[in-house]
């Protein structure tokens, strides 16, 4: 039933993207979107949990408002006359476990100002994270798993 | 366009596109010197990302001079082009890690196996 | 054409174009690979997302915009992913951070990598 009503909204973005808003091309966008979902099918049977839309959208804002700030944080560090950037590598204690709550925020991560991730350890318990301000990793750590983890971790558990 | 069509907006609009067109002409040259002067290959790579980035740029803001709004899946295309590159390249530069003289051969052989798990 | 539209569509282009220069500076001016990845992963991201969303505002039309918020939201998702590929290359082959560099916390990792 839920892949059904994926489908569905797939099949709306369709219309929206393609324009043609036709009971033909409805169908049509409902017949692809079956189709991708089927090709995938496995990947997604583990990947659903009990996902809150609410949740998931203030973590899409706090996502936006963040690039935003750190395009700004870097225009300013670069047009700086004088560069002054302590860049580092850091060890990020991890407390989500999937691969996919380990992705998501690996990419939150890297487009939070100043912070990029490079990788994460083999036994998962780290994310290896570059910071061009390493002065204060310990203030860097903190931010991090107050702000994305913890959303994340509402998000999709 | 701006000869024939007066109004104000359109006078904005293209003064505002030339000046950006300018501004991206500036960055695509300083992109272009890394690409030069990029001490190591990940420079290199990181800067032809950059230059595609700037390329959809262009592309954008040649879809608003000429009002072809079929531009945009030509941006889209060439992003995802330009990602699957760095992708590729990003492949490339990994297995040279092997080769190097940082491991013997074979400790570089189980940590890729142990990646691909 | 709509005045407003047409200073949204301004405002969106010249700050689009002015942080892929950012980006670009950023890629000249930092010391070494792994910070001049900040520049290009997040300015660039920004600048070339920017312009897409001008042609979506300009064309005035549902598809139109609709392909053009895909396209940013495509671009946004795929920068971290190709600079953590490549900063992942870069560190396994690897190539040295610059000598401004305060920690590395993945030397005393690096056998469990």
């Amino acid at each position: 039933m839920t892949s059904f009503i994926r489908a569905c909204v797939f099949a709306v973005i369709w219309v929206a993207i393609t324009g043609s808003a036709t009971i033909l091309n409805l169908v049509f966008g409902f017949a692809v979107a079956a189709l991708a979902l089927w090709v995938v099918r496995g990947e997604i049977d583990r990947a659903s949990r009990k996902m809150r839309i609410g949740r998931m959208l203030s973590l899409l804002v706090l996502f936006i408002r963040e690039l935003a700030m750190s395009a700004w944080k870097v225009a300013v560090l670069v047009t700086r006359p004088r560069l002054d950037v302590k860049p580092g590598i850091f060890a990020f204690p991890l407390t989500v476990s999937r691969d996919f709550e380990i992705t998501l925020l690996a990419n939150l991560i890297t487009l939070t100002p100043g912070t990029l991730s490079v990788d994460v350890s083999a036994d998962r318990k780290f994310l290896f994270v570059h910071a061009l301000d390493a002065s204060d990793i310990d203030a860097t750590k903190r931010e991090i798993a107050d702000g994305f983890e913890r959303k994340i971790l509402e998000a999709f558990e | 366009m701006t000869v024939s069509d007066p109004s104000m907006a359109a006078t904005i609009l293209s003064v505002s596109t030339w000046l950006a067109m300018a501004v991206l002409s500036v960055a695509f040259l300083l992109t272009i010197r890394r690409v030069v002067a990029g001490p190591t290959l990940p420079d290199r790579v990181l800067a032809l990302d950059m230059l595609v980035g700037i390329v959809i740029g262009f592309i954008a803001l040649i879809a608003i001079r000429t009002g072809f709004n079929l531009y945009i899946d030509i941006a889209i295309a060439l992003g995802l082009v330009g990602f699957l590159s760095t992708v590729a390249f990003a492949r490339f530069i990994m297995p040279r890690v092997t080769d190097a003289a940082k491991d013997p051969a074979t400790s570089g052989k189980t940590r890729v196996q142990r990646r691909k798990r | 054409m709509d005045l407003v539209v047409a200073l949204v569509v301004s405002v969106l282009v010249l700050a689009g174009a002015c942080f892929s220069l950012i980006a670009a500076i950023g890629i000249n001016r930092l010391p070494d690979l792994y910070t001049r990845m900040h520049a290009a992963s997040k300015a660039g991201t920004v600048g070339s997302g920017l312009l897409l969303l001008a042609v979506g505002v300009y064309a005035g039309d549902l598809p139109v915009l609709a392909r053009a918020i895909a396209g940013f939201l495509f671009f946004v998702l795929t920068a971290p992913v190709s600079a953590h590929l490549l900063a992942v290359a870069a560190r396994r082959a690897g190539y040295p951070m610059s000598e401004h560099s305060l920690h590395d916390e993945m030397k005393a990792h690096e056998e469990s990598i």
